[in-house]
C-alpha cells in the first residue's frame, strides 16, 4: 500500500530545463511526510503530478502499483495554497461541499464550520474559512493521500493551527498519509515524521 | 485636528440599474406601440399624401398618405422582432459551436475555427442575401440568413471563456472527486458563460436588426407589403428628390436610436453582470 | 527605538471605511480599520503583523493616501509634527514617504528592471544600483530585463530595490518577503536594517510573524482592522509571559515551535464587529466589562496594549 513516483521526469515545454529530473519518492499509506523545499524547486509541480493534475512527461506516478484512476474520486486529493482558486465563485458553500459527496456533520464540527456559512459565496469568507471548506471537502471524498501544497502559507497561525490539527486527527483516525509541502522547517518538524528534501530526490 | 475625509460618488451600480431599466422600458414601449397600432392608422389617404411633418402627422406623411410615424413604428416593431428571433438562434449556435470547439478534439476546432474564418471573411449584407435567397426569401429567409451570420465573434468569444474556465482549479478538482465532463459542463462552466452570453445576445441584436434594414432596403429581404424599417427607407428615396425629407430622416434617426438604446442596455447589462463592479 | 521623543509618523484614532453594495441595491459601509493608533520613529523597524483580511494593507494605502474613492477615512495623521492631508501626502509619496508593493504586478510592465528601480529621482550616480542589485542576488542583465522575464523572486527584489534607491524617509514595506529563499529574505531585510540604521523609518506588514519577531524592532499585532498590543519585539521573542494581550498569547501559543496550540473561533468580519473589545468572542479571560465597551490603549511595561487587564 503506497503512493509511488518512479523516475518521473517533468518540464512544462519542450527544450525547456527540466523541472524535476529523475525523481522517486514513495510514500506508504498512513504516512506523514513533510516536503521540504526552498521557493522555485518545483514543489508545487511534484505535488501535482502525485495528485494527477499533470502528467509526467517520464516515469510513472503508481497508487498500489497500477497507475492512478482517471474516472471516478481519486483517491489522491490535493489542497493548494489558494483556496479562492479552488472554489468556484459563483458557488455557495454548500455546493462546494456537496460536491464531494455530502456535507458531514462531523466535517462541519472538526473545522468549525459554522451553518450560516455554507449558504454564503466565496468572497464573503476570509481565506483562511475558505481553506478549512477546501480541506473539508478532500477529507470528506475519503481519499487515502492528503496532498497539502502550502496550505498554511497564507494563513495567521492560529488558523494554520486550528486547520493542521484537524487535518492530523482526521489522518489519524482514517489512516490517512499526509504529504504536507512546506518551506517552513519548524511546521515540517510539528506534522511530520519523515522530512524529505526535494533537492535531494 | 485634521480630518481626512474623501467623498464618494452615489453607487455605480445604483445608477447603471436605474439607467438599465428606464432604457429597457423605452424600448418595450416602442416596440408595444408598434404592436398595438391598429392598421387603420397606417392606412393611406390621398387627400394627406405627402404632407410634412404636422400635429396631427408628426413624422408627415407618405406618397400614398399614410402617416409615417405609425408606419415607422410598426415597422421597427417588425424588424425587433425579426432582430430578437435571429439573434436567439444565432446565440444557440454560438454556445453550442463555442464550447464544441473548445471541449472537442482538435479537428473539431480547426474546422470550426475553419467555418468562423470563413463566415466572417465574406461581407455580412452579400451573405445575408445570399442565404435568404436560397432559403426562399421573405420573413424565413431572411431570418435564416441573419441567424447564420451573426454567431461568429460570439462563438469565439465563448471558446476562449471556456478554455479559460477548463483550466480553473476548481475545475481540475472536480473531475478529481469524480465528476464527469458532462456534469462539470453544467454545473461550472454554464453559469459562468451565462451573462457572456447575454450581453453578447444583447449586443448582437442592433446589428441584426441594421442588417435586416440594409437587406430590406436594397429590395432582397421582405416584401414591399411589410411596412418594414427598410421597406419605409427604401420608398422614402425615390421621392427624396421631390423635398420630401421627413419620409427618410424621422424613421432613419429612429432606427439608428433604437439601435443605439440597444447598444446601451447591452453596455450596461455587461457592468451590472461584472462582479468586479460590485465593490462601487 | 533610539529616539523615541521624537516621532516621525502619528496615528491616532483612524478609520477606514468601504461603502459597498450588500445585496442588490442596499449600500453598506464598511468600517476595515477602526480607532487605529500607531507610531513609527526614525531609526526604527516597526513590524505591522496581524492575519490577512486584518487590514494591514490598507493601513499604508491610508498612510499614502492611496484608498480607492468609494473609502472614507476619519482620524487623524501627523507627519514630522505637521497633519498629514490630502495634499501633503500626494507631496509626500514617492519622495518623503516610499512604498514597497505587495504585489509584482506594480512593476510597470513596459519599463526596464533598473529604470524602475531608479525610478523619477535619479540617483547622482548610476553605481548605486548595480552593487544593490549585486547585494540583492541579483544578476547583472536583471537591470536590462523587463519585468514578464523576471521570475517572482526576482521581481521581488527589485520592488525593494526601488525604495532602496529613494531618499525616503520613511519606507512602508508590505509583504516584501513572500516567494524570496530565507537568504534572500535576510539579505533584504538586512538592508531594511541598515536604512533605519541611517536613521530612516521601515513599517514592515507582513503575516509572517516570526520573521516580524526576529528583525522588527517593535512589533504591532493587528487584530481586525486594530492594533491590539504594541510592544518591543524583544517581549515577543521572550514568550507568553512578556506579552500584554490574550491575542498576542494566542499567536505566540499557535507558532508550529511553540505548541502549535490554536485558540478556538474566527476573527470578526468588518460590518459584523463586537460592540466592546474586537477580540472579547474568543478571549478567555473576557468580562462583562469587555463586551460592553472597547478599552483604550494603555502603556504597560514600555508598551501599549488595547486591554482592560493585559498586564
Amino acid at each position: 500500500m503506497a503512493l509511488e513516483a518512479k523516475n518521473i521526469f517533468f518540464r512544462y515545454r519542450n527544450k525547456k530545463p527540466w523541472i524535476l529530473e529523475d525523481c522517486t519518492l514513495r510514500v506508504e499509506k498512513g504516512e506523514r511526510l513533510a516536503l521540504f523545499a526552498p521557493s522555485g524547486y518545483g514543489k508545487t509541480t511534484l505535488a501535482m503530478l502525485l495528485a494527477g493534475y499533470l502528467k509526467p512527461i517520464k516515469g510513472q506516478i503508481l497508487l498500489e502499483d497500477k497507475p492512478l484512476p482517471q474516472k471516478g474520486i481519486c483517491p489522491v486529493q490535493l489542497i493548494c495554497q489558494h483556496p479562492e482558486n479552488a472554489i468556484n465563485p459563483r458557488w455557495r458553500l454548500r455546493r462546494v461541499l456537496e460536491e464531494a459527496g455530502g456535507i458531514r456533520e462531523d466535517m462541519l464540527d472538526a473545522f468549525g464550520i459554522e451553518t450560516a456559512w455554507l449558504s454564503r459565496f466565496p468572497r464573503e469568507l476570509s481565506g483562511g474559512e475558505l481553506q478549512r471548506f477546501c480541506v473539508a471537502r478532500a477529507i470528506s471524498s475519503d481519499a487515502d493521500y492528503l496532498i497539502c501544497d502550502e496550505i498554511s502559507t497564507m494563513l495567521d497561525v492560529i488558523t494554520q493551527a486550528q486547520i493542521w490539527n484537524v487535518i492530523l486527527n482526521e489522518a489519524e483516525k482514517h489512516n490517512t498519509a499526509v504529504i504536507a509541502v512546506t518551506h517552513n522547517r519548524h511546521l515540517a518538524a510539528k506534522i511530520a515524521e519523515r522530512t524529505v528534501e526535494l533537492p535531494d530526490l | 485636528m485634521s480630518i481626512l475625509k474623501i467623498s464618494h460618488p452615489a453607487g455605480r451600480r445604483t445608477r447603471v440599474v436605474i439607467l438599465t431599466i428606464l432604457i429597457a422600458l423605452l424600448l418595450i414601449t416602442i416596440y408595444a406601440m408598434g404592436i398595438f397600432i391598429p392598421d387603420e392608422a397606417a392606412a393611406g389617404s390621398f387627400l394627406e399624401a405627402g404632407q410634412p411633418p404636422s400635429w396631427k402627422h408628426p413624422f408627415g406623411t407618405d406618397m400614398l398618405g399614410r402617416d409615417l410615424l405609425a408606419r415607422t413604428l410598426k415597422g421597427m416593431a417588425v424588424s425587433m422582432t425579426i432582430g430578437i428571433a435571429a439573434s436567439a438562434v444565432s446565440a444557440v449556435i454560438a454556445v453550442i459551436t463555442g464550447i464544441a470547439a473548445a471541449a472537442g478534439s482538435r479537428y473539431l476546432d480547426a474546422s470550426i475555427g475553419w467555418l468562423i474564418d470563413l463566415v466572417m471573411s465574406i461581407p455580412h449584407t452579400i451573405l445575408v442575401i445570399l442565404i435568404s435567397f436560397a432559403m426562399g426569401r421573405g420573413l424565413k429567409g431572411l431570418l435564416i440568413g441573419i441567424a447564420a451570420t451573426h454567431w461568429c465573434s460570439l462563438a469565439r468569444l465563448i471558446r476562449g471563456e471556456v478554455l479559460q474556465l477548463r483550466s480553473r482549479q476548481y475545475v481540475a478538482v472536480s473531475r478529481r472527486l469524480g465528476r464527469s465532463g458532462g456534469w462539470i459542463l453544467i454545473h461550472h462552466l454554464l453559469p459562468h458563460l451565462l451573462p457572456q452570453l447575454l450581453t453578447g445576445l444583447i449586443l448582437m441584436f442592433p446589428h441584426a436588426i441594421l442588417h435586416e434594414a440594409s437587406v430590406s432596403f436594397l429590395g432582397f429581404g421582405l416584401p414591399p407589403e411589410q411596412p418594414a424599417i427598410g421597406i419605409i427607407l427604401s420608398e422614402s428615396m425615390r421621392y427624396l428628390s421631390t423635398g420630401m425629407w421627413w419620409s427618410a430622416v424621422l424613421p432613419g434617426l429612429v432606427l439608428v436610436l433604437i439601435v443605439l438604446l440597444i447598444d446601451r442596455l447591452g453596455e450596461q447589462l455587461r457592468l451590472i453582470l461584472d462582479p468586479g463592479s460590485a465593490q462601487e | 527605538m533610539k529616539q523615541k521623543d521624537e516621532t516621525l509618523l502619528e496615528i491616532h484614532d483612524l478609520s477606514v471605511s468601504f461603502r459597498m453594495y450588500d445585496h442588490g441595491l442596499s449600500q453598506t459601509d464598511l468600517e476595515v480599520i477602526s480607532n487605529l493608533h500607531l507610531s513609527v520613529h526614525p531609526g526604527e523597524i516597526l513590524a505591522v503583523a496581524g492575519s490577512s483580511g486584518s487590514g494591514k494593507s490598507l493601513l499604508a494605502s491610508a498612510i499614502l493616501g492611496i484608498l480607492p474613492p468609494n473609502a472614507t477615512v476619519r482620524g487623524h495623521l501627523h507627519y514630522k509634527g505637521q497633519e498629514l492631508n490630502a495634499q501633503r501626502q500626494k507631496q509626500l509619496r514617492g519622495t518623503e514617504i516610499a512604498l514597497v508593493p505587495q504585489s509584482v504586478s506594480f512593476l510597470d510592465p513596459l519599463m526596464k528592471a533598473g529604470k524602475q528601480a531608479e525610478g523619477h529621482h535619479r540617483p547622482r550616480t548610476p553605481a548605486p544600483i548595480k552593487s544593490l542589485f549585486r547585494r540583492l542576488e541579483l544578476p547583472e542583465e536583471t537591470e536590462r530585463l523587463y519585468p514578464f522575464q523576471l521570475s517572482g523572486g526576482m521581481a521581488r527584489r527589485v520592488l525593494v530595490s526601488t525604495a532602496l534607491l529613494t531618499d525616503a524617509r520613511l519606507v512602508i514595506a508590505d509583504e516584501p518577503t513572500p516567494g524570496m529563499s530565507l537568504e534572500q529574505a535576510m539579505e533584504a531585510l538586512g538592508m531594511f536594517r541598515e536604512m533605519a540604521r541611517e536613521g530612516k523609518a521601515v513599517i514592515l506588514i507582513t503575516h509572517d510573524i516570526d520573521l516580524a519577531f526576529e528583525f522588527a524592532d517593535r512589533v504591532a499585532v493587528f487584530y481586525a482592522g486594530t492594533t491590539v498590543e504594541t510592544a518591543p519585539a524583544s517581549d515577543f521573542r521572550s514568550g507568553p509571559d512578556r506579552l500584554r494581550h490574550p491575542y498576542s498569547k494566542a499567536l505566540w501559543n499557535a507558532l508550529p515551535q511553540n505548541g502549535f496550540q490554536p485558540i478556538e473561533g474566527f476573527q470578526p468580519y468588518a460590518g459584523d464587529l463586537p460592540k466592546g473589545c474586537l477580540f472579547a468572542p474568543r478571549c478567555p479571560y473576557r468580562t462583562e466589562k469587555c463586551i460592553i465597551s472597547i478599552p483604550p490603549v494603555r502603556e504597560v511595561r514600555g508598551g501599549e496594549v488595547r486591554c482592560y487587564y493585559g498586564s
